[in-house]
């Protein structure tokens, strides 16, 4: 089966039986790697993308429901090698250790900042519970969540 | 779980310190970012998965059914088109059928008419162009095994895997001047690392007919060792180059030295590359975990708390085969008394093999097992004596001059005080708990508690490991101008790639930016020792800073110039240089491998943590709402990084006290999914404030002793203390699990309401507990010689007495 998708923004069309996992099509057929795979089963969060803006476990994403749909993954985030503002928090309080969880937990910040709630740590907290990280405890991405959310909200 | 909602201070805390501020590092002022974070956070950075090699096939491993028993055949099912798989089993091991590390007693695979020891132990080896093919083959092949009698608990077991005693005065006639005596059993019991980057090894063949592996792994010369001896290849054939690590935690020391072997032989034989990339399923049922441990403690104390003597026993199951059992045990063994002034000492370790999968490194290495036994004794007593935990502390904990078990003598940066009297300060651990017990006493269905612990960790190897090792690092100015790392320590999330940089343009006195890391690749770095232990700062930095001193020395003599002025032309003018720098032993430390008597490290790191908890009486679910940890450094390198291995090591001790456990039937691990081996959620996870205290070693030109370890050690008894405080009941068995705080409940008295009496609540009521068991994950429950777990009689009369 042909399914056409926008991927960061890009049109694309892949052949792929339809139960093939978004998260196989994101890695192997478009190469976009930067999407994890830490558990297959829906409980890690490591191969989180947007849908529509929706954060969405992509291992349980068959390609089938994602015909006409837009995705976004980490590669979508830097513009022209310019890290975009949630990934520069990240950067600078030190919320990526070993970086496998990261860009997961970007898109569920990512999903947090857009719906403009207001940066309070519970409310964080809620928004990545669906992705585990193991070297940072959480302190330091909350720390990241919270400062990118805080300048977009007080830009300059 | 509820916590009170905070704003959060955009900006990111800096590192309190308690010691003044260090002058030395140029670069201390502006600390620079994780180097490969902009690569991180893109999804440029290539995990071993990621990886793309033309044609590649992918790799399976046929693993056994039974934890004991004899492999009579490998049968393969007739009907099944056999001519699109590879198989490989042990009789094509080209070399030794052997996984090298200490003991040479795991094989790569087991043979036919050999002993398979485990569940999930590797058999056979299949390999096919596509997965369905893989996984179909998988399916047709059976083995055929002869049930051979099982052990599985360590008590039971008579194969011993290691033994260690450290003697130190005379403990016999310690407890028998002693005029109060503690007794407790602790047991805790297996622990995952789970990394989320699930272990991961692609093989190449290559044109010199040896083996180049690419892998998620933190020591690429245990698996160059390993390739070497059991494919048979020369240094320069076997290659291993660290892909980008997604997390080790000591979980990638071992293991993926048979992974790599594995992939290599499919590799080897096809001619082409294999990918063998692991599920989280056969991770976590396959690879190695934290050594459970049985630990029995006897303390003798005065009427007015003087610690006068410690008798403790250490039993850890070390499942099937040896791996670092031993080193494990050791380390486990030396830091068993905690770190506590004692005059007499007796201290027996021994690892038991029992049939269960192997058990290995897993960050505290040891120590977190017995220093969590260590601490819920110190506790005990304090309520025994009813002198606050605090100050109980303060009286037995070492400081400079003290003497060890083993007889070393601390001379110089003990800081076991400043990092308690800095956790509990910012905690407000006495306010706290002397409030908490004035509260009002009707009853919730919610008591809040606040617990304490301390712990020390040896800095690097134990013993004489650092020296039978001789790491060597280097530092290259090539002939273009450049400077480069050269070392086999590993980024796998803690920092390596921006602290070495760091430290060498500190000393050269250049721009971190000037200075490059060479991948970790053997074929181009020196082996400058496995990436464990917490040396990787302290030890490796060293050792390249005693190369960058050499490289500017001979700089400056030729050029007459500073270095930062004259490198760039000296290259020119002489071509490049390369400073391969030797480990060089810590002057005046010395240590008795055979007595176990001397310096058991050159120095020792530090911590103290407070946490805070609130139970649910009615469910006994634990909430950790808060943890300050305080851990001496030695010196900050880099505040973020070591903030952040203070922040991750304090929440797997926190899933290591509350909630992760693994289930065993017949040898077999039950919860071997992320379904159902749980570990914290940002949801569970406390407030974590780390404190980073700075009491320099003098044999580190730089100061620093590791990071790493220090928070796994202290943060779970200090989570039990919190529950003790807040329900009154002692959980004897790691992980704290609803089912144990409730059986515990039920098994002391009435639960009286929280903070009622002052002073005397929780001593009346932990000493009429009944022990605190709850639910034992192995099929039998251990034999349990020992009628432990409160202070017995002569605790009692002196209960009574006072
Ligand atoms: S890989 Fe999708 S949730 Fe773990
Ligand atoms: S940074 Fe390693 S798992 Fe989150």
């Amino acid at each position: 089966m042909s399914y056409r998708l926008q991927v960061n923004g890009e049109p694309v069309e892949v052949d792929a039986p339809g139960m093939r996992r978004l998260l196989d099509v994101l890695r192997e057929e478009l190469g976009l790697t930067g999407t994890k795979e830490g558990c297959g089963e829906g409980e890690c969060g490591a191969c989180s993308v947007l849908l529509d803006g929706a954060v969405v476990d992509a291992c349980l994403v068959p390609i089938c429901q994602v015909d006409g749909r837009a995705v976004t993954t980490v590669e979508g985030l830097a513009r022209e090698g310019v890290l975009n503002a949630l990934q520069a928090a990240f950067l600078e309080t030190g919320g990526a250790q070993c970086g496998i969880c990261t860009p997961g937990m970007l898109m569920a910040g990512e999903a947090f900042i857009a719906s403009g709630a207001a940066p309070e740590e519970d409310a964080i907290r809620e928004a990545i519970a669906g992705n585990l990280c193991r070297c940072t405890g959480y302190t330091k991405i909350i720390d990241a969540i919270a400062l990118a959310a805080e300048r977009r909200r007080v830009p300059g | 779980m509820k916590r009170a909602s905070t704003r959060i201070a955009p900006p990111s805390r800096p590192a309190e310190r308690v010691a003044p501020a260090a002058p030395a590092l140029a670069a201390r002022t502006a600390f620079p970012l994780r180097r490969e974070g902009p690569a991180k956070l893109t999804g440029e950075a290539r995990y071993a998965d990621d990886l793309v090699f033309a044609g590649a096939w992918y790799g399976a491993t046929i693993r056994s059914d039974d934890p004991h028993a004899t492999l009579i055949a490998i049968d393969r099912d007739p009907d099944f088109d056999w001519s699109r798989v590879l198989i490989v089993t042990a009789d094509e091991i080209p070399g030794e059928n052997v996984v090298s590390l200490i003991s040479d007693d795991q094989p790569v695979l087991v043979p036919v008419g050999g002993e398979i020891r485990h569940h999930a132990e590797p058999v056979a080896l299949l390999a096919a162009a596509d997965r369905s093919t893989l996984h179909a083959a998988k399916r047709r092949i059976q083995l055929r095994t002869e049930r051979l009698p099982a052990v599985f608990d360590p008590l039971a077991s008579t194969q011993q895997i290691a033994h260690f005693a450290i003697r130190r005065g005379d403990a016999e006639k310690g407890l028998a001047d002693a005029e109060l005596i503690v007794e407790g059993e602790y047991r805790v019991g297996h622990q995952e690392q789970l990394y989320i980057e699930n272990q991961a090894m692609i093989a190449l063949p290559r044109d010199d007919g040896g083996i180049t592996v690419h892998g998620s792994l933190q020591c690429p010369y245990y698996i160059h060792k390993a390739m070497k001896r059991a494919l048979n290849l020369t240094d320069a054939q076997a290659v291993v180059i660290q892909s980008e690590t997604g997390g080790g935690f000591g979980g990638k020391e071992e293991y993926p030295s048979m992974i790599a072997l594995h992939a290599a032989l499919l590799a080897r034989k096809l001619g082409k590359p294999v990918r063998m990339i692991y599920d989280r399923h056969e991770d976590i049922s396959a690879t190695t975990k934290r050594h459970p441990a049985i630990v029995r403690h006897r303390t003798g104390v005065t009427r007015d708390g003087e610690l006068v003597a410690q008798e403790i026993e250490v039993v850890m199951d070390g499942g099937a085969y040896a791996t670092l059992t031993p080193v494990v045990l050791s380390r486990g063994t030396i830091h068993a008394g905690g770190p506590y002034r004692c005059e007499n000492v007796t201290i027996t370790g021994r690892a038991m093999a029992t049939n269960t999968p192997p058990n290995g490194a897993f960050r505290g290495f040891g120590a977190p097992q017995t220093e969590f036994a260590a601490e819920m004794q110190v506790n005990r007593i304090a309520e025994a004596l009813d002198v606050s935990p605090l100050e109980l502390r303060r009286r037995w904990a070492y400081r400079e001059g003290d003497v060890t078990p083993t007889g070393q003598v601390l001379r110089e940066s003990v800081a076991a005080l400043e990092v308690l009297e800095a956790a509990a300060e910012t905690a407000g651990f006495s306010r706290k708990r002397t409030d908490r017990r004035r509260a009002s006493t009707s009853g919730g269905t919610r008591a809040s508690g606040i617990g304490l612990a301390l712990a020390w960790h040896g800095a690097g190897f134990t013993g004489a490991g650092e020296t039978h090792l001789a790491s060597v690092a280097s530092i290259e100015l090539t002939d273009v101008g450049a400077i480069r790392v050269l070392t086999a320590s590993t980024e796998m999330g803690q920092g390596t790639k921006t602290i070495f940089p760091q430290l060498v343009a500190a000393e050269l006195g250049i721009g971190i930016d000037e200075v490059e890391m060479a991948p970790q690749d053997t074929s181009l770095v020196p082996d400058s020792g496995p990436t464990v232990a917490s040396r990787t700062a302290m030890v490796v930095g060293r050792i390249l800073i005693g190369a960058a001193r050499k490289l500017r020395a001979r700089v400056e003599e030729s050029s007459g110039q500073p270095f930062p002025r004259s490198y760039r032309d000296f290259a020119k003018r002489n071509g490049g240089i390369r400073i391969d720098e030797r480990f060089e032993p810590y002057p005046g430390i010395t240590f008795d491998e055979e007595r176990y008597v001397g310096d058991a490290y050159p120095c020792y790191g530090w911590a103290a943590a407070v946490a805070e908890v609130e139970v649910d009486l009615d469910t006994g679910e634990v909430a950790v709402e808060s943890v300050v940890s305080a851990d001496d450094v030695g010196r900050v390198i880099h505040p973020v990084l070591a903030e952040g291995q203070v922040e991750g090591g304090t929440l797997q001790a926190v899933g290591y006290a509350t909630m992760e456990e693994i289930k065993l039937a017949d040898g077999r691990y039950l919860n071997d999914r992320l379904a159902t081996y749980l570990i914290p959620t940002a949801l569970d996870a406390p407030r974590i404030t780390s404190i980073l205290v700075e009491k320099p070693f003098s044999g580190s030109p730089h100061g620093a002793k590791g990071v790493g370890e220090l928070p796994m050690d202290v943060a779970a008894p200090a989570v039990v203390a919190a529950i003790h405080d807040a329900v009154g009941v002692w959980i004897h068995e790691l992980p704290a699990t609803p089912e144990r705080i409730l059986a515990a409940l039920s098994g002391a008295s009435a639960p009286d309401t929280p903070g009622s009496e002052p002073g005397t609540r929780s001593g009346a009521r932990a000493n009429r507990a009944a022990p605190a068991r709850g639910v034992d994950p192995r099929p039998e429950a251990p034999s349990d010689p020992l009628p432990l777990r409160a202070p017995q009689d002569k605790g009692g009369d002196w209960e009574r007495d006072r």
